[in-house]
């Protein structure tokens, strides 16, 4: 049983923290996440100093690093409003961890105020604006991949496919195994490679099997895994690749 | 093949890079692990059924705190109740140490032959071994440990031994060490197995077993097992000698039900064993069988010194289920040799790099990518993903810890790198600016990077970064940032 959480009322107004990853690579996931936020008439505040959370340095043990890095973000949140992050795994980070870096410091109470006002973006669509969504897009195939920080960290199994569910157009197909790792896990795919691209090639076997036309995931590190698989296959010449993208990008795309 | 010819393969923790390079390449370990997890999920979901799982859980994990916030002193009443018992208790700082009393408890009995019911300690400490130098054979009787024994490995899961082996080298392995004819009927070779080793029981001078629980109040020692080879080795020879961990113990007999329930769920997806045995002396007096001797040895074997780390301690909560292993996508996909170590997988992970320093283990700790599944299913809770990260920030000497070892993956150049990402993450002008380099630049960003491109495409930095979009964002909508 998940523990029962209590949902504020929804806000006039939140913060948006984007991630690096986003910020670098997948801008356009975090514009469309600020995008459906706006639609739900909230107020979105993009702080111009945020940078990462912390967490490649502390899941690799630099955790001194990883407390600096992260106390540089704490100061970014003044107001007492909600903090969007779409990625289970860096909201995970700063609702979870957080408090523990700070634990004993100056700044622990700090750490504990942003932590409870962290909320992973598609729980905060479901949980807190009540969002309904009209699909505009063709028929597709999808499968969703929860990342393992959102599942597991956070508990938020349900709240990527509740939204897709709300899809008219959309068959929702679920890949074998759907909650195992997709082998990314931050550095261990730097450190362990081959165990990880054991892992990525039976998760994008599992998609296709499960004939999605399409994927998408709500954590940038995995799309990255996941995608860039298929993308290696595609250019190794296999056919019947499947693309994948963000979730705030597909629900906006296909609703907007 | 695996039947073993000349010099049995030797696992290391210092090699599980190669090992893991080549459990990933062969396909019979594949399957078979594959094939084996995926069954034990399912059994571990099923057995649990519309139980509440979580408050068990709780339950589980309360029991094992208390009794390990209590350890010093329930381990003495565990030792006076057990002497008061008629069980004899004997005291071991390491391996080597248990393995010589154990060593010199056979000897005292001129014991030649010795029956073993599963005891993964005993593997921890190499007792086999070291009984065999002392010219003392020491035979398996648990089905997968005979057939890790005959096969000259070690044992691959620490609940099921030899699950690394199908049935067709199942019954190449007794074909070859036995002489029975080679058969794909599981309820064959499982009777010549028995049929073996019954005329062993009758025959063994001393019987070893581990201990699931050690009950302080009472000085029972529980024994949880499906074969029935735990009660023949515990009652038939003249001589029980039970070895287990100080951490094994637990402060009442009413905590043991939970553990029990917690344990054969986890484990093997049962409800109960088919036996369960509760050891509480040798034969008495007018009684008509038992042993006459009941020896317990405890074995430190670097436990105390985990137990002086308010976090690590969580490590010695751990009942022996083997579920973090079973769910564990790593562990599934490169099998248990590859460890190098008596534990493999997740707990192994945390375990070892105690028992062996972390110098030789260093690659276990980052061997996991944190998904959480070991942490999700373990029924005592231990926290193994942060328990991992915690042994990662000892391997490169930030953890402050008392683990042996610790620093050894300090690497200068890593450590350049850190701190580069830590000023560019604390100087957010200088983050914006390098971005947008990156950005600007993006076609110049390599094809190639390491390990990664081997299997999957560059990310490329996209043309504009977040921070610029939002800035275009705000500017079309007329309003600028107003923070």
């Amino acid at each position: 049983m998940t523990p029962l959480k209590l949902y504020p009322p929804k806000p006039d107004k939140v913060y948006f923290f984007g991630t690096c990853l986003i910020d670098m690579f997948y801008p356009q996931a975090g514009l469309d996440g600020i995008r459906l936020l706006e639609r739900e008439g909230i107020e979105v505040v993009f702080p111009d100093d945020q940078t990462c959370c912390g967490q490649p340095a502390y899941t690799s043990g630099y955790h001194d690093e990883a407390r600096a890095v992260a106390e540089a973000q704490l100061d970014l949140f003044p107001e007492p409003w909600p903090i969007i992050v779409p990625s289970g795994s860096c909201g995970g980070m700063m609702r979870t961890h957080y408090p523990q870096l700070f634990a004993g410091s100056g700044r622990e109470r700090q750490a504990e105020d942003v932590a409870g006002r962290i909320f992973e973006l598609t729980e905060f669509l479901v949980h807190v604006c009540h969002v309904r969504l009209e699909d505009k897009g063709e028929p597709q195939r999808v499968a969703m991949h929860t990342s393992c920080s959102a599942r597991r960290e956070m508990g938020l199994a349900e709240t990527g496919p509740a939204l897709l569910k709300q899809l008219g157009n959309i068959t929702l197909v679920e890949q074998a195994r759907a909650s195992e790792c997709c082998g990314f896990g931050g550095t261990f795919a730097v450190r362990h490679p081959e165990v990880s691209a054991a892992m990525v090639e039976d998760k994008t076997q599992a998609i296709e099997a499960a004939g999605a036309d399409h994927f998408v995931t709500s954590d940038c590190g995995c799309l990255m895994n996941i995608g860039g698989r298929f993308d290696r296959k595609r250019l190794d010449g296999n056919e019947g690749q499947v693309g994948g993208e963000h979730i705030a990008s597909y629900l906006w795309r296909r609703t907007s | 093949m695996s039947v073993q010819s000349g010099s049995p393969q030797t696992y290391t923790p210092q090699a599980f890079h190669r090992q893991a390079h080549d459990a990933l390449g062969n396909p019979q370990i594949r399957s078979n692990f594959r094939r084996a997890m995926d069954g034990l999920m399912g059994k571990r979901r099923d057995a649990f059924g519309d139980w509440d799982v979580e408050t068990l859980r709780e339950l589980g994990a309360n029991i094992r705190l208390r009794a390990l916030a209590k350890l010093p002193d329930l381990l003495e009443q565990l030792e006076a109740n057990c002497q008061a018992n008629g069980i004899k208790v004997h005291w071991a700082e390491d391996g080597e140490h248990a393995c010589r009393i154990i060593r010199e408890l056979c000897e005292a009995r001129d014991a030649r032959h010795v029956i073993k019911g599963k005891s993964m300690v005993s593997e921890e400490m190499h007792l086999n071994a070291h009984l065999e130098d002392a010219g003392i054979e020491a035979l398996e009787s648990d089905l997968g440990e005979y057939l890790v024994q005959l096969n000259e490995q070690t044992p691959s899961h620490i609940i099921m031994p030899a699950i690394h082996l199908n049935t067709e080298e199942i019954s190449d392995v007794m074909h070859v060490r036995t002489g029975i004819e080679r058969t794909k009927d599981v309820d064959a070779l499982t009777a010549a197995a028995r049929a073996q080793l019954r005329e062993r029981f009758m025959a063994a001078d001393v019987g070893i077993s581990g201990v699931n629980f050690a009950v302080a109040e009472t000085g029972t020692l529980c024994l949880v097992e499906n074969e029935g080879n735990g009660r023949m080795t515990t009652t038939v020879p003249p001589v029980h000698i039970a070895v287990t961990g100080i951490e094994k113990v637990v402060e009442h007999l009413r905590d043991v039900p939970p553990l029990y329930a917690l344990l054969t769920r986890s484990a093997t997806g049962q409800h109960v064993t088919t036996y369960f045995n509760m050891i509480s002396g040798p034969r008495k007096p007018g009684e008509h069988d038992g042993p006459e001797e009941v020896h317990l040895v405890l074995v430190d074997n670097g436990r105390s010194n985990i137990y002086q780390d308010n976090e690590l301690l969580d490590t010695l909560r751990c009942i022996r289920c083997g579920a973090c292993m079973n769910h564990c996508p790593v562990y599934t996909r490169v099998g248990g040799h590859t460890y190098g170590t008596t534990y493999p997988g997740p707990i192994g992970s945390i375990l070892m790099p105690h028992l062996m320093g972390l110098e030789a283990t260093k690659d276990l700790p980052s061997a996991s990518s944190l998904c959480g599944a070991c942490g999700e299913v373990c029924p005592v809770k231990i926290p193994i993903p942060d328990l991992l990260v915690r042994l990662r920030k000892e391997a490169v000497g930030e953890g402050r810890g008392n683990v042996a070892g610790a620093g050894v993956k300090r690497d200068r150049k890593e450590v350049l790198a850190w701190k580069s990402w830590q000023w560019l993450a604390t100087h957010p002008g200088a983050w914006r600016a390098g971005t947008g380099v990156a950005t600007k630049f993006r076609t110049l960003s390599p094809s190639r990077l390491g390990p990664w491109t081997d299997y999957r495409t560059a990310p490329k930095p996209a043309s504009t970064s977040l921070h610029a979009l939002v800035k275009q964002h705000r500017r079309e909508d007329g309003r600028e940032d107003k923070q």
